[in-house]
């Protein structure tokens, strides 16, 4: 899969949650090790960047439907310039911006670039040969960079990072339950926003079911296992999981019901957010800045 | 994330813009269609539902599963929850885990939703369950027939959404560049792009697929048979697939024979399917012995699937395509008679356990 901001060095997202460390390397019974290091990164995250979103900061002073809209016309200029130097523009200004929203810049730029090589790094390394164009650098093994084939990861690598760089700027400074509100501003419907709200605390429940289930099988293996008893053991976790993801779901209508849910929901409305000056001045800045670099970029 | 070999998730700047807006465009109709299907079976129970659904696909695609051989990859488990809830909620239910992932969770574009939701939460399970559904129509629950059309669903249905995405990027190249040539989004063409993408996928990634799909309904054919039946009711009690899901697959299929002849627009012969001349002008200087003296032996009813007498290109690729998917579906017919035979004598169905509903 692609860029993974949940992503940290493996230890450090299990010693978060309590978890002995994951062995290295391909260990023949290393697979429900890598299976709970990646559920505890997801929790980390998640509680890592709540914790900033609490922090006084730029971004978090601002509404969260001017952040998202401005996140979107950001990404969206982004997409449509055409100049490198625009682009790296926009870039820096992402990194002025988490500077300014107390998220600390050092770990900000590893967190978008260290896992930038599993998808976007495989796909513009081998641009730099394979893109015909003038001869820039003559490597051993009969291996040219051409420029055009230069320019080509250069767009891929900024474009992706600066983009990857501006979703985690909205994330990282706003609380998720603000982000579910601000996406009413998209015209989404009630129900919609509803079933996210719901999806993103029941993917918490079923993560930390997930974390005991695996931990609790990991305890009771001693000694080796095959591939074939893994798999079979990934498919029964999932088999359990899914069981009791359906039961959890009934049991949960029940008591929506019992609460009289009868399909119309009530989203805490957008009524604590208010447009100040300063937001004002966020989507007078945004405008022309996304105006700027589109017109610059051409 | 990590050592995932699916490289599923566009991310922002991979596609020009305009390429996913028209990516969007094109999830509308089926998020339509997913919602209609959701009001009209499971009435409001969908609002709990289909959100335990969407985090259960979003926990799944963390596990971590081994191959024979020594790696490990994730599936996307979009094959496994179209088997469960049929295509149609399937798209919702992972379309939700998608936006989350993009927006909470940096995996996957923001702009690129509409693609990514295209691949892996259209493509992948209406693809998945077509052959699932072909496969193990008429079965009992707990019949082996389900297991293979799990595991030959979500290989081939994650196969063919890596080969959509591979045609995204393949077209970027070809739209979008510089002045100068210089391609501004992903640079590789078709012919570079898809064998890249298609590949990988065919020989790890989707075999992940597969293998999930298969353990757990090998799983739930042991412990929790009831759930296999949910959203199929009627496939088990009349023994016929709904005609309407048939016909789906029947269109789509239809729609590929149609496409056909796009291979032809790209240069270059298929990989790895050289004849021993094409190999010599490749610049392999041997050609091995066995395959010049072999090459003879097994003549083609249509050499090249071009039909000589027709004189039109095109129309011999499509021609070739209805053959060789009419010989494709005799032959499942046979398997799949003689399979039913084997199994019918095995075990009477288990009667669906209503458990899960009543709770």
């Amino acid at each position: 899969m692609s860029e993974n901001l949940t992503a940290s060095s493996p230890s450090a997202g299990s010693m978060q949650a309590g978890l002995p460390a994951p062995v290295a390397g391909r260990r023949r019974n290393g697979v429900i090790e890598r299976t709970l290091a990646e559920l505890s990164h997801a929790m980390e995250h998640s509680l890592f960047s709540e914790d900033i979103a609490r922090k006084p900061g730029l971004l978090q002073s601002l509404d969260p439907r001017v952040k998202l809209l401005s996140m979107l016309a950001l990404l969206i200029a982004v997409g449509l310039s055409r100049s490198l130097l625009v682009i790296a523009g926009l870039y820096v200004i992402t990194l002025v911006l988490a500077w300014r929203s107390a998220i600390p810049v050092g770990f900000f730029i590893k967190r978008v670039w260290l896992f930038l090589p599993f998808f976007t790094g495989v796909i513009a390394l081998p641009a730099l040969f394979l893109t015909p164009g003038p001869a820039l650098l003559q490597l051993p093994l009969d291996l040219v960079v051409t420029r055009t084939g230069l320019m080509t990861a250069l767009f891929l690598l900024l474009r992706v990072s600066t983009s990857v760089s501006m979703a985690a700027l909205l994330t990282f400074t706003t609380p998720w339950i603000d982000v579910l509100k601000a996406l009413g501003v998209l015209r989404m419907p009630e129900a919609v926003i509803l079933i996210f709200g719901m999806t993103y605390r029941y993917i918490y429940l079923l993560l930390n079911t997930a974390n005991d289930m695996f931990l609790s099988r990991k305890s009771r293996v001693v000694g080796r296992t095959t591939g074939a008893d893994q798999r079979r053991m990934m498919g029964a976790s999932a088999g359990v999981l899914l069981g009791k993801s359906m039961r959890l779901s009934s049991e949960v209508y029940l008591a929506m019901q019992s609460r009289g849910f009868r399909g119309h929901a009530r989203m805490p409305g957008t009524a604590s957010f208010s447009i100040r000056a300063r937001d004002w001045v966020a989507v007078i800045v945004v405008a022309i800045v996304t105006v700027g670099a589109i017109w610059l970029g051409q | 994330m990590l050592n995932s070999p699916s490289y599923m998730h566009v991310p922002d700047g991979m596609l020009s813009p305009l390429t996913s807006l028209i990516m969007f465009l094109l999830v509308l109709p089926f998020w339509y269609k997913g919602a209609r299907g959701l009001s009209k079976r499971v009435n409001a129970r969908n609002v709990p539902l289909i959100a335990l659904m969407a985090a259960f696909s979003f926990i799944v695609m963390m596990f971590n599963v081994p191959l024979p051989g020594g790696t490990s990859g994730h599936a996307v488990a979009g094959a496994l929850v179209a088997i469960i809830l049929g295509p149609g909620v399937a798209t919702i239910a992972i379309s939700i885990a998608l936006v989350i992932q993009a927006i909470f969770f940096g995996d996957g574009g923001i702009l690129q939703i509409g693609a990514n939701c295209f691949n892996m939460a259209v493509v992948l399970p209406y693809v998945a369950y077509g052959i699932y559904s072909l496969i193990s129509a008429n079965s009992s629950v707990t019949s082996v027939r389900r297991v293979i059309g799990a595991a030959l669903g979500g290989w081939v249905g994650l196969t063919v959404a890596a080969l959509v995405t591979a045609v995204e990027f393949g077209l970027q190249p070809l739209l979008w560049h510089a002045a100068d040539g210089t391609p501004l989004y992903a640079p590789y063409p078709l012919n570079v792009a898809i064998p890249a993408m298609v590949i990988p996928h065919l020989l790890v990634a989707s075999v992940i697929e597969g293998l999930v799909g298969a353990a757990v309904v090998l799983y739930l054919q042991r412990a929790n048979p009831a759930i296999l039946q949910l959203f199929t009711k009627q496939t088990v009690a009349t023994g016929t697939v709904a005609p309407g899901r048939l016909r789906l697959l029947w269109i789509g299929l239809l729609a590929l024979i149609v496409a056909t002849p796009l291979g032809l627009l790209a240069p270059g012969t298929a990989w790895g399917e050289w004849s021993a001349d094409e190999l010599s002008r490749m610049g392999l200087g041997i050609v091995p012995q066995g395959m010049s003296t072999m090459q003879g032996l097994w003549g083609a009813p249509l050499a090249d699937y071009g039909i000589p007498a027709l004189g039109n290109t095109s129309l011999g690729y499509v021609l070739s395509a209805v053959a060789g998917v009419g010989l494709i579906v005799v032959v499942s017919w046979l398997l799949s008679r003689l399979l039913a035979g084997m199994t019918r004598s095995q075990k009477p169905a288990v009667p669906a356990l209503q458990e899960s509903e009543q709770k």
